[in-house]
């Protein structure tokens, strides 16, 4: 049997991705959208819905960012209500492990687990630096050193309360000192699937040692399947078998009746993504500096980018450029030799979609990705709210499973079943 | 006069069928909320969450978790009875509870176990943190504005700037405004001074008999909802009720005895000045009795009628609640 696909779908984002000038786009927090969404992905089968975690309105240029969509609900909240609306997806959120504490998160995770009959699933993400803490008792207490230690710390501690079975426990370790009793018995998974997103050597470990799934960022097929490998060869000395660590990058994608079709749109989407005022954001967070003088139609600024990254220019996000001068002299050379101004380069070089083409083509290319080990299946991230993946599910996952690579129908009532761990 | 009555529960399944049936049973009856009781190192599921679970698949009854301010943020607390609000479409409410005991201060092991009066501050902190945050996004801050590029007008989200003795929230949230603006936050109050440091709605209150309740009505604000409870078992017979009631001690007086004698007392009190009851079933099938029965009395003598208003600010009475941003910017 080929290896089957997993399939997951992300609840549209606040950030430039989504679109909302389209006639199509609907309330991103009424929960009828969170409602279509999760029923479109049940009914095509998928594994999971993903929702990310909100805990700072985004700044730039010391203001709020105005330009995409924002305003999103609590994580636990809303998916606990999405478990009444379907009967095997799984429910997976983003907590931020610094400014969540392991015993009040652990009976949330364990309650969602129990209200949903075995589907719940953490993002366990970790955040330093004072901005989002700003909202929080604590501050910006975490060192980003030590942002690692406090995730993996906080899995252990999480664990050691689902484990418990409702019963007495005392956790010390350089994070956490806690002990009493976790009033939560063993829920239908035991632990809650955890999924995590670190991309940097500790980030791997931490996956390879505690995770179920990664949520990857590598899209490109090499690359990808670089990252597969690394991973994967780390599991062994942690104890654990290759199948038990799932691959899942975020990823895009549109359909066209033809393949050139579905290039125009997708063109057409990148226009609608990038708007001229967000070119100039999008070039600032990159040059690190105010260029709201400069013309979206015109050429890239000669000046270079500020290199200091204790003060970024934007917060809330986190950073995309390892090297900016070397990206800024690519971009420029782009420019000049294609002759685009801010806005074109903007759309070139920044959130091309993943997968364009026909269903057929589409399906294809997931596909081959899977079988060659770039990854074990996709998060689907949509451009639109909430009818965003209604063309996949009708589309695309009808022919997967004709090519016998992914379910026709659950075969389990839990996640950790349906994703095929143990 | 009608009076409104609400149900208490204190049930601590973990099946969602459980609480899903109790609630729909007592929204098919057209109470006019539950209580979800909680405290934050209770066995049981967290009271927010059965909340949510149960929003999508009731349609009339307000929704009032219990969660604490002792132990957890205030922003987060935010954000999640807001998004209760969303997902009920404005049913929501939030009854507060601090937490004196030390073994609770052990589950989150940051700090000492806070004196009394401290508690009081911190939770009178925290609400206003909450209700803060539920207002700094103004109602029309979303504008989609395709000529400038906008989604959201900044200037109609706001900074809110707490500080305190216990924490800073620097704030807007991350929730745009709920439904109701304002959800309905309550309180169970033994001693009102201690509660009056609060910014609540709804009182929940334990008198003994009437004279008692007309007294306690009268020691708090006018403007507030107050609401008596009652520990009950109900039966056909007194005498079977008395004897299910047993030796059962509470701090709310304890009823036992027919629907038609539940339906006298809340009578009897109705002069006190209550804006209702909130009933404690003694065990689950007294909840039956009260949705199938009880309120079928009440609604007989003229004491009980189903609200057509479809938020829970609107069935008690509250007034529309205004945006404190909103109105700064009207009167500067």
């Amino acid at each position: 049997m080929p290896k089957q696909i997993i399939l997951a779908a992300h609840f549209p984002g606040v950030n430039n991705t989504t679109v909302w000038s389209d006639p199509r786009s609907g309330s991103q927090i009424e929960f009828s959208s969170f409602e279509h969404l999760a029923r479109t992905a049940e009914r095509g089968k998928f594994d999971f819905f993903f929702l990310a975690e909100g805990l700072r309105l985004r700044e730039q240029r010391g203001l709020i960012h105005d330009l995409d969509v924002v305003g999103r609900p609590d994580t636990l909240t809303v998916l606990t209500a999405l478990a009444a609306v379907t009967t095997h997806l799984g429910l997976a959120g983003t907590l931020n492990a610094t400014f969540h504490e392991p015993y009040e998160l652990a009976r949330q995770l364990a309650t969602l687990d129990h209200l949903s009959g075995g589907r719940a699933a953490w993002n366990v993400v970790t955040s330093h630096g004072a901005f989002f803490g700003e909202n929080f008792r604590r501050g910006g207490f975490l060192d980003h050193a030590d942002r690692y230690r406090r995730a993996g710390e906080f899995i252990e501690a999480a664990r050691t309360l689902w484990d418990s079975d409702g019963g007495d426990f005392a956790i010390t370790s350089s994070q956490f000192d806690i002990k009493g009793r976790f009033g939560v018995p063993r829920s239908p998974q035991g632990r809650p699937v955890v999924l995590q997103a670190g991309d940097s050597s500790e980030g791997r470990d931490l996956a390879a040692r505690y995770a179920d799934a990664i949520f990857s960022r590598h899209h490109k097929l090499d690359d990808a399947q670089q990252f597969y490998r690394d991973v994967k060869d780390r599991l062994p000395a942690y104890g654990r078998n290759r199948d038990s660590l799932k691959i899942i990058p975020g990823v895009s994608y549109v359909l066209g009746d033809t393949d050139a079709d579905a290039q125009e749109k997708a063109h057409h989407i990148r226009r609608q993504q990038v708007t001229p005022q967000t070119a100039i954001l999008l070039l600032e967070q990159l040059w690190n500096q105010d260029l709201s003088a400069y013309d979206p139609e015109g050429p890239l600024p000669a000046v270079d980018p500020v290199l200091d990254e204790a003060d970024t220019i934007i917060k809330g996000r986190a950073g995309m450029f390892p090297d900016r001068l070397k990206t800024a002299n690519e971009w420029r050379a782009l420019a000049e030799a294609k002759k685009l101004s801010i806005r074109d380069l903007v759309i070139e070089v920044t959130g091309r979609q993943n997968f364009i083409g026909t269903p057929d083509r589409v399906a294809s290319l997931l596909n081959e990705y899977v079988q060659t080990d770039a990854c074990d299946g996709f998060i689907l991230v949509p451009h639109l709210t909430p009818a965003g993946l209604d063309d996949f599910v009708d589309q695309v996952v009808p022919l997967l499973q004709e090519r016998g690579v992914f379910r026709t129908s659950y075969e389990s009532s839990t996640l950790r079943a349906n994703l095929g761990l143990a | 006069m009608t009076l409104q009555v609400a149900v208490a529960l204190d049930d601590r399944s973990f099946a969602a069928q459980d609480w899903v049936a109790a609630v729909q049973q007592a929204d098919d009856a057209r109470l006019d909320f539950v209580t979800f009781d909680d405290a934050f190192g209770r066995r049981g599921p967290d009271a927010v969450l059965v909340a949510s679970r149960v929003a999508p698949v009731t349609r009339h009854i307000g929704l009032v978790p219990v969660a604490t301010t002792t132990h957890t943020e205030p922003f987060h607390l935010s954000t999640a009875l807001a998004t209760l609000d969303w997902v009920s479409r404005g049913r929501a409410g939030w009854q507060v509870r601090v937490s004196a005991d030390p073994a609770e201060a052990d589950l989150l092991g940051q700090r000492a176990p806070l004196g009394f009066d401290d508690l009081f501050t911190e939770a009178a902190d925290a609400v206003e943190v909450v209700r803060r945050l539920w207002d700094s996004w103004e109602d029309d801050a979303i504008i989609k504005d395709v000529a400038t590029g906008r989604f959201v007008d900044r200037d109609k989200l706001h900074y809110i700037d707490f500080a305190g003795e216990h924490f800073t929230v620097k704030g807007p949230s991350i929730v745009p405004r709920p439904p109701q603006g304002q959800p309905v936050i309550a309180a169970l109050t033994h001693q009102a001074r201690v509660w009056e440091r609060l910014d609540v709605d709804v009182y929940f209150v334990t008198p003994a008999d009437v004279d008692n309740a007309a007294t306690i009505v009268r020691q708090l604000p006018a403007e507030k909802k107050v609401f008596a409870d009652v520990v009950v078992f109900l039966d056909a017979d007194q005498e079977t009720a008395i004897r299910r009631r047993g030796a059962t001690t509470s701090d709310a007086a304890v009823f036992a005895g027919t629907p038609a004698q539940l339906a006298d007392l809340i009578a009897s009190w109705e002069p006190a000045g209550i804006a209702g009851v909130r009933l404690r079933p003694g065990t689950p099938a007294d909840l039956t009795t009260i949705t199938g029965e009880l309120t079928g009395v009440l609604r007989e003598r003229g004491l009980f009628a189903p609200s057509t208003a479809t938020t829970l600010r609107e069935r008690l009475g509250l007034p529309v609640a205004v945006n404190r941003y909103s109105q700064e910017a009207a009167n500067a």
